[in-house]
């Protein structure tokens, strides 16, 4: 017989996340790794060994503008000095007014990403509404709490959420830190190896109430500059046609920005750096 | 010392299945119904919160009647179900046949093994890209599970229901319009009383949609399609 359902009647709890927890604790991401294990002997040590044999290295980053917010992310990932994978996505949809987009250890981070999505579509489906805004991100910080024994094994995983509350009718940006912690963003954050020379890109240029096509450019300006900087970061990869990914989040859902318009605004922004060059 | 009274297996199993057809006749009826983009469902439904017809996964949708509190116990296990096998293996593996053979093995033991039996019939439909990849699956309170073809209805006066479908069915897969009259009017022969769009819960799988396939079509857009 089904082992699902034959534990009847169900539990009320409407989370996916503590479902698989009371059921198959095997399928958590932080059971896997044990989260009792003898690891504050050498954590320098793991973490060095551990974290040189990962795929990791990222700058993702979000900006709001007049109706919603933009996101964006990189595609490269790297174990070590090498290049592991040219074509990774890191944004990702995780519903209809919302999506994400994670910086840390590629596996985890996919893990993570996918997880979430699942625990906002078995919520909205148990319940027949979907989570708030808030709820949202509160879920998403207490999943990266539940990741803390991994953390000290050295798999950070670090996302950035958005979203489009559609209560107060604007989109809303939330980091967090290692132990879950969330923190709103008011205007644009950026993390991953690549954060910071991302983030002061867009503070130079930043204003208030910007247009679409101005927050795609800016967006892209920070993500080709911490590309520059960063060794984790890829820059748009021209001769393969590899481009930054993007998402729109406003009041109409969650939609990508063309992979072409995304590519038109990578050749000007190059080009405009090579007049300024000469 | 007394000994207890002698029931025979044949006696104590259909006191439970008249039992159980007593709870169900009670309830409204819902029907379900193929059209040309996917599968209808219509219920007989007041409520315009307590649901009747609910998502399960993306290309699969559940219905029950009967005792409230049954079906919805049974909802959520299937939900359970569907996103744990999606998030384990893949998923285009979470199928409306496993779903059904699921709800028939907790009934049937429901039914042979406990006092009482759950009062209620589940509907199950899945679609697919194309039309005769549509499934639907009536599974009957003692996990009778049956596979039928084109409309299916389940609750109260589901024969009276299927019978109208019958008489006024036509040859080839009707539209969305024609799909939801046509469920109406069995409703309304079934029930022998004019049925408002208001005291109905409509949805749809729309194979026409990208992802998630299942759509709640509410009154006033119900209104709009028939118009």
């Amino acid at each position: 017989m089904d082992p699902i359902f034959s534990k009847m009647p169900v539990s009320q709890c409407s989370s996916f996340f503590d479902f698989i927890h009371h059921t198959r604790p095997e399928l958590t991401p932080a059971a896997r790794w044990g989260s009792e294990g003898n690891v504050s002997a050498s954590v320098d040590e793991i973490q060095r060994h551990v974290l040189s044999q990962l795929a990791h290295g990222t700058t993702v980053l979000a900006v709001k503008y007049d109706k919603g917010v933009v996101i964006v992310g990189d595609r490269r990932a790297i174990e070590g000095y090498q290049v592991a994978s040219r074509r990774m996505e890191k944004v990702f949809k995780t519903d209809s007014h919302s999506a994400i987009a994670i910086a840390g250890a590629a596996g985890p981070c996919m893990e993570m990403a996918k997880l979430f999505g699942i625990e906002l579509e078995h919520y909205e489906k148990l319940d027949g509404v979907s989570l708030s805004c808030e709820g949202k991100a509160n879920r998403l910080g207490q999943m990266v709490k539940a990741n803390l024994p991994m953390v000290i094994q050295g798999l950070v995983v670090i996302p950035l959420f958005v979203g489009f509350d559609v209560k107060q009718q604007e989109g809303r940006i939330f980091k967090y830190d290692v132990t879950g912690g969330k923190y709103e963003e008011t205007e644009y954050h950026a993390v991953g190896s690549g954060g910071k020379d991302a983030r002061v890109t867009i503070k130079e240029r930043f204003r208030k109430n910007l247009s679409q096509p101005e927050v795609i450019t800016l967006a892209l300006q920070a993500l080709l500059s911490a590309a520059e900087e960063d060794l984790g970061t890829g820059g748009p990869d021209l001769f393969r046609g590899i481009y930054p990914t993007m998402k729109i989040v406003d009041a109409q859902g969650v939609r990508d920005v063309e992979e072409s318009d995304v590519a038109s605004q990578c050749d000007r922004l190059a080009r405009s750096r090579t007049e300024q060059e000469s | 010392m007394t000994l207890p009274f002698y029931v025979s297996p044949e006696q104590l199993m259909q006191d439970k299945a008249e039992y159980a057809k007593k709870g169900i006749a009670k309830g409204r009826s819902i029907v379900a119904i193929e059209y040309r983009d996917g599968v209808l469902f219509v219920a007989d439904n007041p409520s315009s919160s307590l649901f009747k017809i609910s998502e399960i996964y993306d290309s699969i949708a559940f219905s029950g009647a009967g005792r409230y509190s049954e079906f919805e116990s049974l909802r959520k296990a299937g939900i359970q179900h569907a996103d744990l096998k999606g998030f384990m293996y893949s998923r285009e593996d979470v199928t409306a046949r496993s779903l059904a053979n699921g709800y028939s093995q907790t009934l049937g033991t429901i039914f042979s093994q406990e006092l009482k039996p759950f009062e209620v019939e589940i509907l199950l439909a899945q679609i697919g890209e194309r039309p005769d990849q549509t499934e639907l699956y009536r599974i009957a309170f003692d996990g009778t599970i049956v596979h039928e073809k084109e409309f299916v209805a389940i609750g109260g006066r589901a024969d009276t229901v299927v019978s109208a479908l019958r008489t006024t069915g036509s040859e080839e897969i009707p539209d969305l319009k024609a799909a939801l009259t046509h469920c109406m009017k069995a409703l309304e022969t079934a029930t022998g009383q004019n049925v408002s769009l208001h005291a109905l819960e409509v949805a749809l799988l729309d194979r026409t949609r990208t992802g998630r396939k299942f759509r709640r079509v509410g009154a006033e857009e119900a209104g709009t399609l028939l118009s």
